[in-house]
């Protein structure tokens, strides 16, 4: 009888431990893209080692109000990026559909932003960009919409954001390109890729920027 | 007693033949519906949303069943050439421009608008493939 109470008050601490360990157990989110190990002397002598990961270099686009932007209005923020053109008639409408119900639920929160680049060089101009920002109804600098060359947007898009980009003649609207949203964190370091055609995997990137949100507090 | 029982299956079957008859027309438009249901997230939800609520104003909503009813013979048009003519739906201007979608044959055209025109608060009915042909010979 006395081992029967010991299992069991042995199970319910077991259990206690095990739920105390789930409350504080914060989901952290992932760091994506290269990294790499530098080693540094310290003054003491000791090598330290330091991981440094791949980051978002600086840029410096047009914006849909015709001002130059740089990353000096993300500085201190977290916001999520994506690619697509104004007349796309394929994925883009989905995408910003979805995004916009994200914009939606961190509308005027200043620690997110929201950042969509053009594929489309040559038709997308910021006045265009503009237009597509108000028809979307989303046209505060809350999010932004920016038009660069094609040299400087496509090697971001695929070096950084690691997002397809291409022209392509004999595509629907003349451009492939995929439908990520990316997250981006403070440290400019990719935290998440998230399908924006797929309203299970937006319903996700809610969820993460909230715990990113959370992560960037402390 | 005979008698009785084969009135009974006679007028049985009688029953059900109209029954059936009256039920064929509705089996065929359940065809169209789910035929068009298949087309329409495959061609127009993107824009047009899952139920028909549009996109801001780059798309109009599918839900003004007066616009709908008005225009029953143009949808085949505007669907199959496209059109950047704009509209307006309950009262709201769109200026966006609708792409073609010339891939689709008059059977798809007819069971798209069924859907659309049955769907999102819709009630009108059927709208066969045959009509299809004739609305497209007179496109603008």
């Amino acid at each position: 009888m006395i081992k029967f109470k010991n299992i069991s008050s042995i199970i319910a601490l077991l259990f206690l431990v095990i739920s105390f360990t789930a409350c504080t157990n914060e989901k952290i989110l992932p760091i994506y893209g290269q990294r790499e190990a530098k080693i540094t002397k310290g003054k003491d002598g000791i090598d330290r080692i330091d991981t440094v990961y791949q980051t978002i270099p600086a840029f410096k686009f047009l914006n849909q109000d015709s001002t130059y932007i740089t990353q000096d209005m993300f500085k201190g923020k977290i916001y999520v990026a994506d690619f697509f053109f104004t007349s796309c008639t394929t994925i883009c409408p989905t995408m910003h559909r979805n995004l916009k119900t994200v914009f939606e639920q961190y509308k005027g929160n200043p620690d997110i932003l929201f950042l969509s680049h053009t594929i489309d060089f040559k038709y997308d101009k910021p006045s265009v960009l503009k237009k597509y920002a108000q028809k979307l109804g989303v046209d505060v600098p809350q999010w932004q919409f920016v038009y660069g060359s094609k040299d400087e947007v496509y090697t971001l898009a695929e070096k950084s954001y690691l997002t397809v980009v291409k022209e392509d003649s004999t595509a629907t609207d003349g451009y492939i390109h995929q439908g990520w949203l990316v997250l981006i964190d403070k440290e400019k370091r990719m935290r998440g890729a998230y399908d924006g055609t797929k309203t299970e995997e937006v319903d996700k990137l809610k969820k993460d920027i909230a715990i990113l949100l959370a992560e960037e507090k402390k | 007693m005979r008698k009785i029982i084969l009135l009974v299956v006679f007028s049985i079957t009688v029953c059900s033949i109209i029954y059936s008859c009256q039920n064929a027309s509705e089996i065929e438009q359940a065809k169209y519906m789910t035929g068009g249901k298949d087309l329409y997230i495959a061609n127009c939800q993107n824009c047009h949303g899952a139920n028909g609520e549009g996109l801001g104003e780059l798309a109009p909503p599918l839900t003004d069943s007066a616009f709908l009813k008005e225009n029953k013979a143009k949808l085949a048009c505007i669907i199959k050439n496209g059109s950047n003519k704009g509209v307006v739906i309950n009262g709201k201007n769109y200026q966006g421009k609708m792409p073609s979608f010339s891939k689709l044959h008059d059977i798809d055209l007819a069971q798209v608008i069924v859907y659309v025109t049955n769907s999102f608060g819709n009630k009108q009915g059927m709208y066969t493939y045959e009509q299809v042909a004739k609305d497209l010979e007179v496109c603008k």
